[in-house]
């Protein structure tokens, strides 16, 4: 009995070695290979594992908010890493917990622009005809403007609180969805599973959400990467001109407004939120090329 | 090619008009009464009724759209609620300053940014293409704000060699602004570039060029250039757009008076009429930038020109 399992097991074993790769595998093998992509997953990782461990790392209302006047403008030290900023706060502990805002607030916003500029460009993708026409005019009306120009425009009609940003930031990236999800909607519209799911009696819903968006993920994954880039790099630009987040909450782009006031004496009060936000963009640009090469190895 | 320029012409009317509604849409949200704004303490119910009527703002929002833009077409973009001034005067004071920036950027991203990126396709896999790869990928990461911050500290605070801010010295006050705002596109631009000229190069009619025996430089001028210029194109009219929203950051970081700063103090003085006209000027030049785009397509590509008259003309 015992040598049956035995045998069992060993055979499992040995048909594995032939057992074929599955594609997710394969794909994230070929990511593996990429130094660059690979190098930008680290640093996206640990400026997220930093954002999850502010709270461990520094206290935000007594470090990241209240004003210390008699530690102002301290250069880097043991103390303070990254020095104090103009009423003495630890730029280190602003850092960290502006992570959160940036983070949270960029992927709200392209999860807002996912799902309205998702469903638009599905359905003009995948009706075709008039629909498009109509859907696609429309979503280049607004493709005309500059996504921050929109963002402002949009910000100075409701206001800025942190909703209206994330919507405000959402909208202005959802045309660009809409073209993604389209094109990527209408690569595989006219497959084969497709015409077997309509033969089969499924609604159109149910094709658009259980077999064509399926497919098209890798696709759409690649661009929110990279979107969410812009739209942190945007959540920034907003904050710098004092549109965006406003003083006291942490925020790489409203520290840097705040700060370079100050920078002719004290240039460290830039480096840090500036560096905060190079390397943020810089791993999720990376990470979306190396997820776009990994994911169509023919790109390359 | 006068046809194909009036017919890209014509088309781009209702571009400009439907970008106009939107934007006046969303400024139609601006939460509070204007004539708070403009009457300021001499505010009372009845002056603030006359005021309404005088601006018709009492109007449906359909016949407020349907005023302004006729009055836009006359070049006129309504009053201040500040400065009770014409916007459109303001607009002439500004507008040149945010042009001369965006044109500096723009010199400085086709001007370095074509040559490098020709190069290191033509040398590819060299050092110095790997080099120009790097510097490509850190620049299209660098965000322009920060970037200028840094430029300034370089330049005007260590080295005393440049201006930090302000338009007064002419072209050295140009320098950094340009390069703050367009190493960006010059990084998409060189990458770009480079990747289509990789394309090109190792394409057969290359061979037979060189087969022939024509000289190196004249198979990457006249043979591939023009064939690897399309891509290329269409980035530098994208650009112009994307340079347009980074102007408001680059004229705040270098005080520079232009468009996007007088957008930014209209927006925060709740100053709707100059905010719709800073927003619908710049939808123009965008709209502009993108006609230039398909003309230039037409002389590069005979083929678009072929649609159009027969390229004749």
């Amino acid at each position: 009995m015992d040598e049956t399992v035995k045998k069992y097991t060993t055979r499992r074993e040995f048909f594995k070695q032939y057992k074929k790769k599955s594609r997710l595998q394969e794909t994230w093998n070929r990511f593996l290979r990429n130094k660059l992509a690979v190098i930008g997953l680290f640093i996206i990782v640990f400026i997220m594992l930093a954002a999850v461990a502010a709270p461990l790392i520094a206290n935000y209302d007594t470090d990241a908010i209240r004003i210390n006047v008699p530690d102002r403008l301290q250069s880097p030290s043991a103390k303070h890493i990254f020095g104090t900023d103009e009423v003495g706060r630890d730029i280190m502990a602003r850092i960290v917990h502006g992570a959160r805002i940036s983070l949270v607030v960029g992927c709200a916003a392209i999860a807002v622009a996912l799902f309205i500029g998702g469903a638009l460009g599905a359905i003009a993708g995948y009706s075709g005809g008039k629909i498009d026409d109509v859907i696609m005019r429309c979503m280049d009306v607004f493709l005309c403007l500059p996504d921050v120009l929109l963002a402002l425009a949009i910000v100075a009609a409701f206001g800025t609180n942190l909703v209206n940003l994330t919507v405000a930031i959402g909208l202005a990236f959802t045309p660009k969805f809409s073209r993604v999800v389209r094109s990527a909607v209408m690569t595989v519209r006219g497959v084969e599973y497709v015409e077997a799911a309509r033969t089969i009696g499924a609604t159109n819903t149910q094709i658009i959400t259980n077999h064509v968006l399926i497919n098209c993920f890798g696709p759409i994954m690649v661009q929110v990467t990279l979107y969410v880039a812009s739209a942190i790099l945007t959540i920034a630009a907003l904050s710098f001109i004092g549109l965006g987040i406003q003083a006291p909450i942490p925020e790489w782009g409203n520290m840097l407004a705040s700060g370079r006031v100050y920078m002719r004496d004290h240039a460290y009060i830039v480096m840090a939120p500036g560096l905060a936000i190079f390397l943020t963009i810089l791993s999720l640009n990376l990470l979306g090329d190396g997820l776009r090469d990994a994911l169509d190895p023919r790109l390359k | 090619m006068f046809k194909f320029v009036v017919k890209r012409l014509i088309a781009m009317i209702p571009v400009v008009l439907a970008v106009t509604f939107v934007v006046f849409t969303i400024m139609w949200f601006v939460p509070g009464d204007p004539t708070n704004i403009i009457l300021g303490n001499e505010w009372s119910e009845a002056a603030s009724a006359k005021l309404k009527a005088e601006l018709g703002l009492d109007q449906p929002f359909l016949v407020q759209f349907f005023h302004y833009t006729t009055n836009l077409v006359q070049g006129n973009f309504g009053m201040s609620y500040i400065t009770r001034a014409p916007v459109a005067e303001q607009l002439m004071a500004r507008f040149p300053n945010t042009l001369m920036v965006v044109a500096g950027a723009m010199l400085f991203c086709v001007g370095v940014g074509v040559p490098i990126g020709v190069y290191s396709g033509v040398r590819a896999y060299s050092l110095f293409s790997n080099f120009t790869m790097v510097v490509g990928l850190l620049g299209i990461s660098f965000p322009i704000f920060w970037l200028g911050l840094l430029l300034i500290l370089l330049f005007s605070v260590y080295l005393r060699w440049l201006p930090s801010s302000g338009l007064d010295d002419g072209f050295a006050s140009l320098i950094l602004p340009s390069l703050a705002l367009g190493s960006n596109y010059m990084a998409n631009i060189m990458r770009i570039t480079r990747s289509s000229m990789l394309e090109v190069i190792r394409q057969d009619y290359i061979r037979t060029a060189k087969a022939k025996g024509v000289k190196a430089r004249d198979v990457v001028v006249k043979h591939a250039l023009q064939n690897s210029m399309m891509p290329t194109i269409t980035v530098i009219g994208m650009d112009v757009g994307t340079l347009l929203g980074g102007v408001v950051l680059t004229e705040t970081v270098f005080s520079i008076p232009g468009t996007g700063r007088l957008l930014v103090e209209a927006i925060n003085k709740r100053d709707t009429p100059t905010v719709l006209g800073c927003l619908v000027i710049m939808a123009v030049c965008i709209a502009i930038s993108n006609l230039m785009v398909d003309i230039v397509y037409a002389y590069v590509d005979p083929r678009i020109k072929a649609q159009y008259g027969g390229g004749k003309d």
